[in-house]
């Protein structure tokens, strides 16, 4: 177990019903950084974030700074780690609640029960609001906000939790493309302060410009390294069945869908 | 922020302002339709048929009303659906078939105001919704599985319905007094009903108050409110209780009144967006301010007759909830 791995994944098996979706993952999430996980529809990224997340029971271990998940109260988990899921508004349940009271859940963790918002939770949840520039519909409620700019709020609600650990499903689902580079550099800055950053993403060219990049497939991870090396683009270019092609262009890798 | 704070806060206050202008009101509508408070005061019979009757009886539906309401905001939270009510566990048809067996029994009438007789029905009654909720949460295993949940509450329902209606076709009687109780009624609710109701109301509300953050955490979906580090299993169980404990006490008391559990909370929401802690507190004021209105009508209406208030309020909470459908569909939603 290395000093500096963030998340630590050892033989992690789980289960959606009766069927077995991650077969013994094997996993290192190093500090300070942004790692990408991709893969094709069903290689069971989503299940491995709950998992990293501990949010689903699972066999094999799951360490949090060398620490068994497991073994954490979910308070102290929650203080540590935030977790952002896919297409998270609760289906429409949420509508209801201010653009600011959904920001303000993200301070939960922080709070002593029933007591009112600190100075501080004030001032993180008005960071966050800003940072994915939804500060101006604070007074408005998330029902009457566009898909895009529900995710955004949803996204400063991740942020929300000043987390040192930040795991995202799809955070880019509904967003235009001006908001996904607003999202790269928030997630550059996170970094940048020394935050972990995990993300699953199927936007290819976002995911590239991660520090690493983790490729899924049929519940196995099949590669883990820096994004700019070759053996990644290659295991890329595998799962996807050789269906895209990595260019470098203008100082960045894109894939290209052919 | 603070516009939605001063919302509530002003929502609050017209509420209980309300509440307590019907209170007058009710306490000087009787069987000879309206008459002067002030003039009862010097007649001793007058004055002791408010006191004793119309009194206990308006506040009496002001808080089964606030029980449904309370209920009902703790239901449609924690099963994350705008159209849940608080007899979705079951409870409605434990509590007649509590009663059903109570009149089948010990052959008591639901007419008599003695105090013993009062107790053994309301009692039944009180009973029976709890037993159905924990035999709804057997069949779930738990809290943990809201649709499962939803879904033994469905099946809960129909079956002990079956035995009720099974029981009463037995005898006239019971058929007779169980039609009374399923209409719901405030008609003799007396000041010991009032405590009961005002007593457990006051402990469910605190409690309602003090998950609410988690009603919150729900709304955005179980996989985030566990992210949040909350104890959801602990929680949702302690809600499952308050739903219970509101519906069964004003179930008891007051029969099965229709609706006013579903709108008071969709009443609420329709003025001001806000957190569950305040449409708890909100809901509980709203609902409780329905049925007040709605004893008052059934009472005013065709006096010196008195219409049953579950009738009333079905066609009132009907008609409301056609007209929110009709909004939803205009706008492109439902």
């Amino acid at each position: 177990m290395s000093a500096s791995a963030a998340l630590e994944a050892r033989g992690v098996i789980a289960r959606l019903g009766l069927a077995e979706v991650l077969h013994g993952i094997d996993l290192s999430i190093a500090t300070g950084r942004w790692t990408s996980i991709v893969g094709p529809n069903g290689a069971g990224k989503s299940t491995l974030l709950k998992v990293l997340a501990g949010l689903l029971a699972h066999g094999g271990e799951v360490r949090l700074h060398g620490q068994r998940l497991d073994e954490l109260s979910g308070r102290a988990r929650a203080q540590r780690l935030s977790w952002l899921g896919q297409g998270g508004a609760g289906e429409g349940s949420a509508d209801d609640l201010m653009v600011y009271d959904v920001a303000m859940l993200g301070r939960l963790p922080h709070q002593r029960w029933l007591a009112a918002p600190s100075d501080a939770d004030h001032a993180a949840v008005e960071r966050a609001l800003r940072s994915t520039q939804a500060w101006e519909w604070r007074d408005r409620p998330l029902g009457q906000l566009s898909g895009g700019e529900r995710q955004r709020v949803l996204l400063a609600r991740a942020l929300a939790v000043e987390a040192d650990l930040l795991l995202m499903d799809e955070p880019l689902a509904n967003l235009d493309p001006p908001h996904q580079a607003d999202w790269m550099r928030t997630v550059r800055a996170l970094v940048a302060d020394g935050k972990t950053v995990v993300s699953v993403l199927h936007e290819l060219n976002v995911a590239l410009a991660a520090d690493t990049m983790v490729v899924m497939a049929a519940g196995r991870v099949t590669h883990q390294g820096a994004c700019g090396d070759g053996a990644t683009h290659r295991a890329l270019e595998t799962v996807f069945d050789h269906r895209v092609a990595l260019h470098y262009v203008a100082g960045q890798w894109l894939a290209v869908p052919h | 922020m603070k516009s939605q704070h001063r919302r509530a806060m002003v929502l609050g206050i017209v509420l209980m302002v309300l509440a307590m202008a019907l209170l007058v009101l009710g306490a000087g509508i009787g069987s000879t339709g309206f008459e002067n408070l002030l003039a009862a005061s010097d007649d001793p019979v007058a004055l002791q048929i408010v006191r004793d009757i119309r009194l206990p009886r308006t506040l009496g539906a002001w808080l089964a009303g606030a029980l449904l309401g309370l209920a009902g905001a703790v239901a449609q939270g924690l099963f994350r659906n705008p159209l849940a009510d608080p007899y979705l566990l079951g409870s409605a048809s434990g509590a007649s078939l509590g009663v059903a067996v109570a009149l089948w029994l010990f052959g008591m009438s639901p007419t008599s105001t003695q105090w013993v007789v009062r107790l053994g029905l309301t009692g039944a009654a009180f009973l029976g919704a709890v037993l159905a909720v924990l035999l709804t949460l057997l069949l779930a295993r738990g809290v943990q599985q809201t649709l499962r949940l939803l879904l033994a509450g469905v099946i809960v329902g129909v079956v002990l319905g079956a035995a009720k209606d099974l029981l009463t076709l037995t005898s006239t009687d019971v058929l007779q007094a169980i039609q009374g109780f399923m209409l719901g009624s405030t008609g003799l609710v007396g000041w010991s009903a009032c405590s009961v109701m005002g007593g457990l109301g006051a402990v469910c509300l605190l409690l309602a108050w003090v998950l609410a953050p988690v009603l919150d955490g729900l709304a955005l979906g179980e996989a985030t409110a566990a992210s949040l580090g909350l104890p959801l299993g602990a929680m949702r169980a302690a809600l499952v209780a308050v739903l219970a404990l509101a519906t069964g006490a004003a179930v008891a008391q007051t029969g099965l009144i229709a609706f006013v559990g579903l709108a008071a909370p969709h009443l609420v929401r329709s003025a001001v967006k806000t957190t569950h802690a305040r449409l708890i507190v909100l809901s509980t004021a709203m609902g409780g301010l329905l049925l007040m209105a709605a004893d008052l009508l059934a009472r005013w209406l065709v006096a010196p007759q008195e219409l049953p208030v579950g009738v009333l309020t079905a066609v009132l909470g009907g008609s409301y909830l056609l007209w929110l459908m009709h909004r939803r569909s205009a706008r492109g939603g439902m």
